[in-house]
């Protein structure tokens, strides 16, 4: 048969739909059946209170009491300072490690040691060390910088150093790659042309830096948000450190009230979404074109 | 520049950190060595008692033996899910492409406490948490769309005329997966594979709300143990720890002689 028109297979082979397309099956299989389901379950599921009272009265018990409510707050009031701590560290110390030196790898490799420790060692390790009789406050004593031990774990202190310990590498080594992103020459370009270390940092490097930055600030931001094991271990997980995770987790496994628990994960999902859309949209307001660099 | 005031700074900071970063882990080794700790500068005196306690009670051989064959099965599932994806996003420009990279996105970037209690809902609800089968399906769900991202870059970057010339000798397509294409591939499956298992050891969350009885790896069995500490010694807790730190440290340096520091946090390559 003479057709006028390639034949459907033809034409859709053109538009880039061909057999290769048949391996994305099983991982989009996968993520929908594992992910995007889940997910959609538990929304669904959080417009169906348990105790019945119209699809958003878990929404509504959320906010109502301020056991649950405050959580919000309490949690920000940890991962903000937590991620601004991270990135605005990672900035100077990256800055200082762009070029090749002797004992780069090492000096890398050290501090991204926190990786392994994991939340529980680093609770662990915090209760000790900067607990009432461990050797941070001893260290300080002896020193005379106070008379009696400053109380550093199991508050909000504890649960903000665990953040950052566990935080900082992610930081630090997503800054150091956009850094190392960025065409030196343009620098000596500015050298050249007479601006000194302060004016090329501000006007060359800080502008090409800024969305990296706010990039980064986002991903330490929603892991600090998401905060579990060390608001338990280190923090006061019923006062100063109850963050959303615990209620979430609480609702749900200790009293099996999936749809409250479900609810909660989607106002944490959509307080997150609401930060990372504010920094977003201070990203997109500057400058975003060729950083000159190979990468 | 370099031995300026602020350079001073910048290093003392960094010194700053690491000393107390030391101390942090020092005393925890230390102690887990102690047999008894009570206010002083250095315990009483050392024993290595406390890992045998650790071994005996707290059943380590079996939450090892779990932790490695979950890490294992993940591994090898989420590379045989993920590297046909990854290929296929690779060399494919096709309508909705897009939408299936952000679908791919999206479990790498929500936080998995998000995600993981309407997971462990649904996992629950077809029965299937609560056992070794629960933990595995939990966490190929953010291993699977991380390895597709850090293959698809890397399958982008072999040559497409290597395939074509292949079939242009007569191979046919499991001649070009097999003998063109696999061989080309190991290296980054390997280090896709090796930053998989350092992820799913290290998992907490996944892990914590899908785990039972029988099937808790290693760092959610250490929560525990850390939970309950009132039953038992620190000391056991800290020599769990510390083999736990020691495990994940030989995984870490193994990985590291594959990937760069880099890519242990993003799918980016230093430039050199």
């Amino acid at each position: 048969m003479i057709a006028d028109r390639p034949s459907l297979r033809h034409r859709l082979a053109e538009r880039g739909v061909d057999r290769t397309l048949l391996l994305l099956v099983p991982g989009v299989v996968f993520v929908l059946a594992l992910f995007a389901y889940p997910v959609l379950y538990g929304l669904q599921l959080s417009f169906q209170p348990a105790e019945g009272g119209g699809p958003f009265a878990n929404y509504r018990k959320f906010f109502a009491d301020p056991y649950l409510a405050d959580t919000i707050l309490i949690t920000l009031r940890l991962a903000i300072p937590a991620a601004l701590v991270n990135v605005l560290a990672s900035v100077p110390i990256a800055y200082r490690m762009r070029g090749r030196f002797r004992g780069k790898r090492l000096l890398t490799t050290i501090l991204v040691v926190p990786i392994t420790l994991g939340t529980v060692l680093t609770a662990e390790g915090l209760i000790q060390y900067l607990g009432p009789v461990g050797w941070f406050n001893k260290i300080i004593i002896a020193v005379g910088l106070t008379d009696e031990p400053i109380r550093l774990v199991h508050n909000y202190w504890g649960v903000l150093f665990s953040l950052i310990i566990t935080g900082f590498p992610f930081a630090f080594l997503l800054t150091l790659s956009y850094l190392s992103g960025i065409d030196p020459t343009l620098e000596q370009a500015a050298a050249t042309l007479g601006a000194d270390w302060r004016g090329r940092f501000r006007h060359i490097t800080l502008p090409l830096l800024a969305p990296g930055l706010a990039i980064t600030f986002c991903l330490t931001f929603v892991l600090a948000f998401s905060v579990f094991p060390s608001a338990y271990l280190v923090g006061l997980p019923q006062g100063e450190t109850r963050v959303i995770s615990i209620a979430a987790y609480e609702a749900a496994f200790r009293d099996a009230d999936y749809p409250l628990g479900s609810a909660i994960a989607m106002i944490m999902a959509a307080v997150m979404l609401v930060v990372i859309g504010l920094v977003l949209a201070w990203r997109s307001r500057l400058y975003r074109g060729a950083t000159g660099g190979k990468g | 520049m370099r031995n300026s005031v602020g350079g001073w700074l910048v290093w003392g900071a960094v010194a700053f950190f690491l000393v107390n970063l030391f101390g942090l882990v020092a005393s925890v080794v230390v102690n887990s060595f102690a047999t008894q700790w009570f206010g002083t500068w250095w315990p009483a005196g050392l024993t290595s008692s406390w890992y045998s306690t650790a071994w005996r009670e707290l059943d380590l051989l079996g939450v090892l033996a779990v932790t490695l064959q979950v890490a294992v099965a993940v591994v090898v599932l989420s590379v045989l899910i993920g590297v046909p994806t990854a290929y296929a996003l690779a060399r494919g420009n096709f309508p909705g492409k897009k939408l299936v990279t952000v679908l791919f996105l999206l479990p790498i970037l929500m936080p998995p406490m998000t995600y993981g209690i309407p997971l462990a809902t649904v996992l629950y609800k077809f029965d299937l948490a609560g056992g070794m089968a629960g933990v595995i399906i939990a966490n190929l769900v953010p291993s699977v769309p991380f390895v597709v991202l850090t293959m698809t870059p890397f399958i982008e970057q072999i040559d497409q005329k290597i395939e074509a010339a292949a079939r242009m000798c007569g191979a046919n397509t499991a001649a070009v997966f097999g003998r063109v294409l696999a061989p080309l591939l190991v290296p980054g499956i390997l280090a896709a594979s090796i930053l998989v298992l350092v992820r799913t050891v290290g998992m907490f969350e996944l892990t914590f709300l899908t785990a039972g009885p029988g099937s808790q790896t290693l760092v959610v069995s250490l929560y525990e143990a850390m939970f309950s500490a009132g039953i038992r010694a620190q000391q056991a807790v800290d020599a769990m720890a510390v083999i736990y730190t020691g495990s994940m440290l030989v995984l870490l340096v193994i990985a590291l002689r594959f990937v760069n520091p880099t890519q242990l946090v993003t799918r980016m390559k230093e430039p050199t």
